[in-house]
């Protein structure tokens, strides 16, 4: 069920209205919204600036949270050193397929995707593109979405850490990739965090009215 | 200008009158295709009862283990707490610290602070630092990752299933439960009483 859409599509910042984020009060203007208190902006503060500085940021730790061991693993059949990769390549090669396709979803291709979208995103922000903006609000919502799920192999690590303590049947501990991997989903989720998509729409309306 | 229906969309800033909703039925913004508002009939009362289930789940959550591993004679339980202690110990203490946050603290702070906030509007009363509570809810629902934890607790058992016995625990079944129960109680969460009591 869709709301009435005003005669010309209007939008809140061009009404002169700021719309609080935590209660959706309407004001006029001011610094804190009068019916929560909380502080309010026409768009997220520095969104721009905020989101490059996190992807950056998350972009440069991918790289030792794919080339440094992620998992320790030292069992009967020997010592075994493993990044996320070659986890699953080793997942692969020892027959459980759905697993290594799940893991592989979840720690390479969203973070990879994630960054590049948001990376899309912000420059066809910056470069005032006006067009497929529905599109690019889908994206936005499905990157929001997806982020966290990236950490599902922080946690599968984490418990093979705390279960495998098997004496010299086997011993597996969390390796150094893990941490920066973990700072990865961090850092991703706060870059999308930090991107305003109503900026996107900001771009398309100067070019129409 | 009186703005009180009227409503913006948080995704594309576009303004839109607020109309009745049927039972059950959200409004979406006419542009970009965001949920604006949700309809709650009796909302808060369910959201309730499902939060203080979920206080339940997440205590029984963590008191049982998660999965038992039975190898050569030896055996190892595994707790959430029991998990986060052996990561700070063995010095993995950012780990430790990653997972003690999404899965302990952060549920903990998101079904507290809907039961903060449900329990006095149940009696007609404002609840007391309404705004920080509601925004310590907000901070909680994107920081928790339950679910992706259930998940993490499926492929981990899978991993081991073929080298050893890896049963899994009653908290497994507590999480998955927990998960269902905290998404439902945000869906039946009724903001619109919230902001709109005095």
């Amino acid at each position: 069920m869709e709301p009435g859409v005003s005669a010309a599509p209007l939008t809140a910042a061009a009404a002169g209205l700021l719309s609080c984020h935590t209660c959706a009060l309407l004001s006029p203007g001011g610094a804190r919204c009068p019916r929560c208190g909380s502080p309010l902006h026409r768009r997220k503060p520095d969104s721009l600036n905020r989101s490059w500085a996190f992807l950056i940021a998350s972009v440069v730790l991918y790289l030792p949270a794919n080339l440094l061991p992620v998992m320790y693993t030292s069992s009967l059949y020997g010592a075994q050193r493993d990044t996320i990769l070659s986890g699953i390549v080793y997942l692969w090669q020892d027959g459980s397929w759905e697993i290594a396709t799940i893991v592989f979803i979840a720690s390479v291709l969203v973070p990879l995707l994630k960054m590049l979208a948001i990376a899309l995103l912000l420059v066809s922000v910056q470069a005032r593109w006006t067009g497929q903006p529905e599109s690019r609000t889908r994206l936005y919502r499905a990157v929001e979405f997806v982020g966290r799920w990236s950490i599902l192999d922080i946690y599968v690590v984490a418990l093979l850490a705390t279960l495998v303590q098997l004496g010299s049947f086997g011993h597996i501990a969390a390796g150094p990739g893990a941490i920066f991997f973990g700072a990865v989903v961090v850092l991703t989720m706060l870059a999308s965090m930090a991107f305003d998509p109503r900026l996107i729409w900001d771009a398309a309306e100067r070019s129409n009215g | 200008m009186n703005v009180a229906h009227l409503v913006a969309c948080h995704d594309c800033d576009l303004l839109q009158r607020r109309r009745p909703l049927p039972e059950g039925g959200k409004a979406l913004c006419g542009r970009c295709g965001a949920v604006l508002y949700r309809s709650h009939p009796r909302g808060n009362e369910r959201a309730l009862a499902l939060a203080l289930a979920g206080l339940f789940l997440f205590i029984l959550a963590n008191y049982f283990p998660i999965a038992t591993l039975i190898l050569g004679g030896e055996r190892v339980e595994a707790t959430l707490y029991g998990a986060v202690r052996h990561l700070y110990r063995t010095e993995m203490r950012l780990l430790a610290g990653m997972v003690f946050v999404t899965m302990i603290l952060m549920p903990s702070i998101q079904l507290a602070a809907m039961c903060w906030l449900l329990m006095p509007l149940r009696r007609g009363h404002v609840p007391q630092a309404r705004t920080l509570a509601y925004r310590a809810l907000e901070v909680a629902r994107t920081w928790g990752m339950v679910e992706v934890f259930v998940l993490g607790v499926l492929v981990t058992l899978v991993k081991l299933a073929h080298v050893a016995d890896a049963i899994p625990g009653v908290a497994l079944g507590s999480f998955g439960a927990l998960m269902l129960v905290i998404t439902a109680a945000g869906l039946s969460f009724d903001e619109e009483e919230l902001w709109s009591r005095a």
